[in-house]
C-alpha cells in the first residue's frame, strides 16, 4: 500500500528534549516531595527563610505537576501526533520555542516560590508575569498541535489526539480565567487577583479540580490511548467506548470543582451540583480504564514478560482506584470527615504517583529506545526493579495517609463522656508523627525508583551493552 | 449518533469548537450565578477592608504560604464550631483577593484566631513556635521581628485592590502609610484619623513590643483581626441545614 511506502521525516529532536526534561524534573519534584515530607516529621528541617514548608510545598506541587507532568505531555503528544497523523510536527521553530519557553516558565515560577513571590492560590501560585509568559507558550503549543492535525495524511483524527487537544485548550481556558489580576506596578512582582472571596473560591477550585481533570487526566489518557495499544501491539478495545469516554469525561469533569468546598460559605446549590457530577464522573473514568485495560485482550501474556507494559497497566489500576475514591470523598458526609485531613493528600498521591507517574514512566521507557535508535532499553530487569520499588513506595504512602487522615478526622470530632472535645489540636499533630515517617519512607522508595530510571535511561541513550546476566529476560520481552 | 462522530474526527477545528462548548457549560452554570445572586453573600454588619497594616500582614501570610497548612473556613459542624467559633460567612472573606480558605489543616483553622491569644503569645510563637507549643511542627519566622514591614507603597496595593472591587476611599489610600505607622505604634496623633477611616474597633497598638514597624507587627495585626469584624450577634441564619450552635 502507498501509505506504507515512505516514513515521514518526523521531528524527534524536540521529543528527545522534552523526554530528558521530564526525567530531570521528575527527579527534582520527587526529591523536594521527600524533603517536605521529612519537614513534617522533623520541623527542624525548615532552614532559614527560603526553605520553609510553606514555600517549598508549591515548589513540589509545581515541579511534579507542571514540570514533570507537563514535559511528559509535551513529549508524548509531540511524538504521537506525528505518528497518528503521518506527518512531521508543524513549525520546528515554534516547537523549539515551546520547549525553551516552558523550561523558562518553570524556572521563573520556582524562583518566585522560594523568594516568596506567589499569588497565594493553590496550583496557580505563579505571579502575573509568569502567567503571561506561560500564556504565550501555551498558545504556541496549541498552534503547533492544531497545524500538525491540519497537515495530517490520515483521514481521521486518532482518539489520543482528541484527548491531547481537549487538554491543551481547556487548560488554556482555566489558566486565563483563574489568573486575571491587576499588578500593583508594571515593574513589581505583586498583583491582586480579579476574583475575591466566595467567587474566587469557586473559580479557584473550578480551575484546581480541572488541573487534575484535564492536565493530569485528559492529557494522560491521551498517552494511554496511544502508548498502551502500541506497546501491547493490539488495537484500542472499543472505538465506541472511546467516543463516549471522551465526551462524557470532559463534560462532567468541569462541574466537579465545588466538592473542594463542601460545608463552606459557597451556596449549597453549587456544592450539591459539584457532588452530583463528581459521583457521576465515576462512570466515564472507569469506562476509560476498561477501554485501556481491555486493549490487552488476547495479549495478556505480554504482561508477564514486559515490565514497561506492566507500568502502564498498573497505572490504570491505580487510576481506577483513585477515580473510585474521589467520588466517594466528594459525598458530603464522607467529606465532612476527610476534608482538611491527610486523607486528601493520600488520595492525590494515589492518582499522581500511581496513575500519572506510572503511565509516564511507561511512556518514557517506550520512547527512549525508539528516539535514540536502540533496539530495546539497556535493562528491562531494572525496569522491573523500578516498578516494584515504586509500587511498594506508593502503597506505604497512601496507606499511611489513609490511617493518618481518618485518625485525625475522627480525633477532631471526638467527644469525651462529659461532652467536651476530647483532643486538643496539637494532640492530633503528635499522633500523626509515626505515619509521617512511613509516608517519607514511601517517598524515598519512589525517589529511589526514579534514580534507577535515570540510570537505565542514560545507559540506553549511550547505547551501552546489556549485561549478560539479564539477557534471558531481554529475549523473552522481544519474543 | 455515534456514526456521525466521524464528521468531527475529520475536522480539527470543528473538534476544537465542540470541545470548548462542552467544557464551558458546567463552568458557566456554576460560576456566573454567584456574581448575580443576592443570596451568595449574606448581609452582615461590620466587615470592612483591611487597614494598610493588616493588608501588609495579609501579604506576608500569602508570601510565606501559610495557606498550605492553615484553613480559614469554619464549617457548620458541631465540633468545628465548638473548637473554632461561629461558622464562616461568605461576607467575611469578600475583600480577600485571593480568598484564603485553604484546603488542609496541618495546623488549626485561623478564621477566628483574632483575639484568641495575646500579642506576646503571637510574637513568641512566630519567632519559635515550639517555645509556646512544644509539639508544634510549624517553622519559625524569627527574621520577621527585625525586618521593616512593606508599608511605604501600600497605597499602591490599595489602589490595585480598588480596581478589583475593594471599596477603599481616596482618603484611605492617601493616608495609607501614615495609618499603618499609627496602627503599629498607637502614638496618639494619627489615631483619630485611623478610627475615622476604619472604625473604632480597629486594633491600634505596638503589636511586637518593638518601636519599629516590623513585618511581625503587620502579621500580628492581620491575625488579630481575623474573624472579629462581622457582628455575628446580629446575624440571622436561615437555620435550615446549619447544625452548629
Amino acid at each position: 500500500m502507498n501509505m506504507l511506502a515512505e516514513k515521514p521525516n518526523y521531528n524527534d529532536d524536540i521529543v528527545k528534549l522534552f523526554t530528558i526534561a521530564s526525567v530531570f524534573w521528575g527527579v527534582v519534584g520527587f526529591a523536594v516531595g521527600v524533603f517536605i515530607a521529612l519537614q513534617m516529621a522533623y520541623p527542624a528541617l525548615n532552614f532559614g527563610e527560603y526553605l520553609t514548608f510553606g514555600r517549598l510545598r508549591p515548589l513540589h506541587t509545581s515541579a511534579v505537576i507542571f514540570a514533570f507532568g507537563g514535559n511528559v505531555l509535551f513529549a508524548t503528544s509531540y511524538y504521537s501526533v506525528q505518528r497518528t497523523c503521518r506527518t512531521r510536527l508543524w513549525g520546528d521553530g515554534w516547537s523549539k520555542f515551546t520547549f525553551w519557553g516552558y523550561q523558562l516558565f518553570i524556572v521563573i515560577a520556582a524562583l518566585g516560590y522560594v523568594t516568596g513571590v506567589t499569588q497565594g492560590k493553590e496550583y496557580a501560585e505563579p505571579e502575573w508575569y509568569a502567567d503571561l509568559w506561560l500564556t504565550l507558550v501555551w498558545v504556541a503549543y496549541l498552534i503547533v498541535f492544531l497545524m500538525t492535525l491540519k497537515n495530517r495524511k490520515e483521514p481521521h483524527i486518532y482518539v489520543a489526539n482528541w484527548f491531547f487537544l481537549g487538554f491543551i485548550v481547556t487548560v488554556a481556558v482555566l489558566h486565563l480565567v483563574n489568573n486575571i489580576s491587576i499588578p500593583t506596578s508594571l515593574l513589581g512582582a505583586k498583583s491582586y487577583p480579579m476574583w475575591g472571596g466566595v467567587q474566587a473560591a469557586m473559580i479557584q477550585w473550578w480551575y484546581g479540580h480541572n488541573a487534575v481533570g484535564f492536565f493530569l487526566t485528559a492529557g494522560f489518557l491521551g498517552i494511554m490511548y496511544y502508548f498502551v495499544p502500541k506497546r501491547a501491539g493490539r488495537p484500542v478495545y472499543s472505538y465506541r467506548l472511546s467516543i463516549l469516554h471522551f465526551w462524557s469525561l470532559i463534560f462532567m469533569y468541569i462541574w466537579a470543582g465545588p466538592h473542594h468546598l463542601h460545608y463552606t460559605a459557597l451556596p449549597d446549590w453549587a456544592q450539591t451540583l459539584g457532588m452530583t457530577f463528581s459521583i457521576m464522573l465515576w462512570m466515564p473514568s472507569w469506562g476509560g480504564m476498561i477501554n485501556g485495560m481491555m486493549t490487552l485482550s488476547g495479549a495478556w501474556h505480554k504482561l508477564r514478560e514486559d515490565p514497561v507494559l506492566k507500568f502502564m497497566i498498573i497505572s490504570l489500576a491505580f487510576y481506577g482506584m483513585s477515580t473510585f475514591e474521589g467520588p466517594l470523598m466528594s459525598i458530603k458526609e464522607v467529606n465532612a470527615l476527610s476534608h482538611y485531613t491527610d486523607w486528601t493528600i493520600g488520595h492525590v498521591h494515589s492518582g499522581a504517583l500511581g496513575w500519572v507517574a506510572f503511565i509516564s514512566f511507561g511512556a518514557i521507557y517506550f520512547l527512549v529506545p525508539k528516539l535514540w535508535g536502540r533496539k530495546e532499553l539497556y535493562s528491562l530487569k531494572l525496569v522491573n526493579t523500578h516498578l516494584w520499588i515504586s509500587t511498594i513506595g506508593i502503597v506505604l504512602y497512601i496507606a499511611s495517609m489513609w490511617v493518618s487522615g481518618i485518625m485525625e478526622g475522627l480525633m477532631w470530632r471526638s467527644y469525651d463522656s462529659m461532652g467536651f472535645l476530647e483532643y486538643s489540636f496539637v494532640e492530633t499533630v503528635m499522633a500523626k508523627h509515626p505515619l509521617y515517617l512511613i509516608r517519607a519512607l514511601g517517598g524515598v522508595l519512589f525517589l529511589a525508583g526514579a534514580f534507577i530510571m535515570v540510570y537505565n535511561v542514560i545507559k540506553t541513550i549511550r547505547g551501552d551493552a546489556v549485561p549478560a546476566s539479564s539477557l534471558k529476560s531481554e529475549e523473552a520481552a522481544h519474543a | 449518533m455515534l456514526n456521525k462522530h466521524s464528521v468531527l474526527e475529520k475536522n480539527s477545528i470543528l473538534m476544537l469548537i465542540f470541545t470548548v462548548i462542552t467544557i464551558s457549560i458546567g463552568g458557566i452554570i456554576e460560576i456566573v450565578p454567584l456574581f448575580r445572586m443576592e443570596t451568595t453573600i449574606e448581609p452582615v454588619k461590620g466587615v470592612r477592608p483591611y487597614t494598610p497594616l493588616e493588608l501588609a500582614g495579609y501579604n506576608i501570610y500569602l508570601r510565606e504560604g501559610c495557606y498550605n497548612c492553615h484553613s480559614q473556613q469554619i464549617r457548620p459542624l458541631r465540633d468545628e464550631v465548638e473548637r473554632y467559633g461561629h461558622y464562616s460567612l461568605a461576607a467575611e472573606s469578600m475583600y480577600d483577593h485571593p480568598f484564603q480558605w485553604g484546603s488542609k489543616r496541618t495546623g488549626p483553622d485561623l478564621a477566628r484566631v483574632g483575639g484568641k491569644y495575646s500579642d506576646l503569645w503571637h510574637v513568641q510563637h512566630m519567632v519559635r513556635p515550639q517555645d509556646v507549643v512544644p509539639e508544634s511542627i510549624m517553622p519559625g519566622y524569627a527574621h520577621m521581628a527585625n525586618r521593616g514591614a512593606d508599608i511605604q507603597n501600600i497605597g499602591k496595593d490599595m489602589e490595585a485592590l480598588r480596581m478589583v472591587g475593594v471599596p477603599y476611599t481616596d482618603e484611605q489610600i492617601a493616608n495609607a502609610y501614615r495609618d499603618a505607622i499609627t496602627q503599629a505604634t498607637n502614638d496618639g496623633e494619627g489615631l483619630d484619623g485611623l478610627i475615622e477611616r476604619y472604625g473604632d474597633k480597629v486594633n491600634a497598638r505596638d503589636f511586637d513590643g518593638n518601636s519599629n514597624t516590623t513585618e511581625l507587627d503587620a502579621l500580628i495585626a492581620y491575625l488579630q483581626v481575623l474573624g472579629t469584624m462581622a457582628e455575628l450577634k446580629d446575624y440571622q441564619h436561615d437555620g435550615e441545614k446549619r447544625s452548629g450552635q
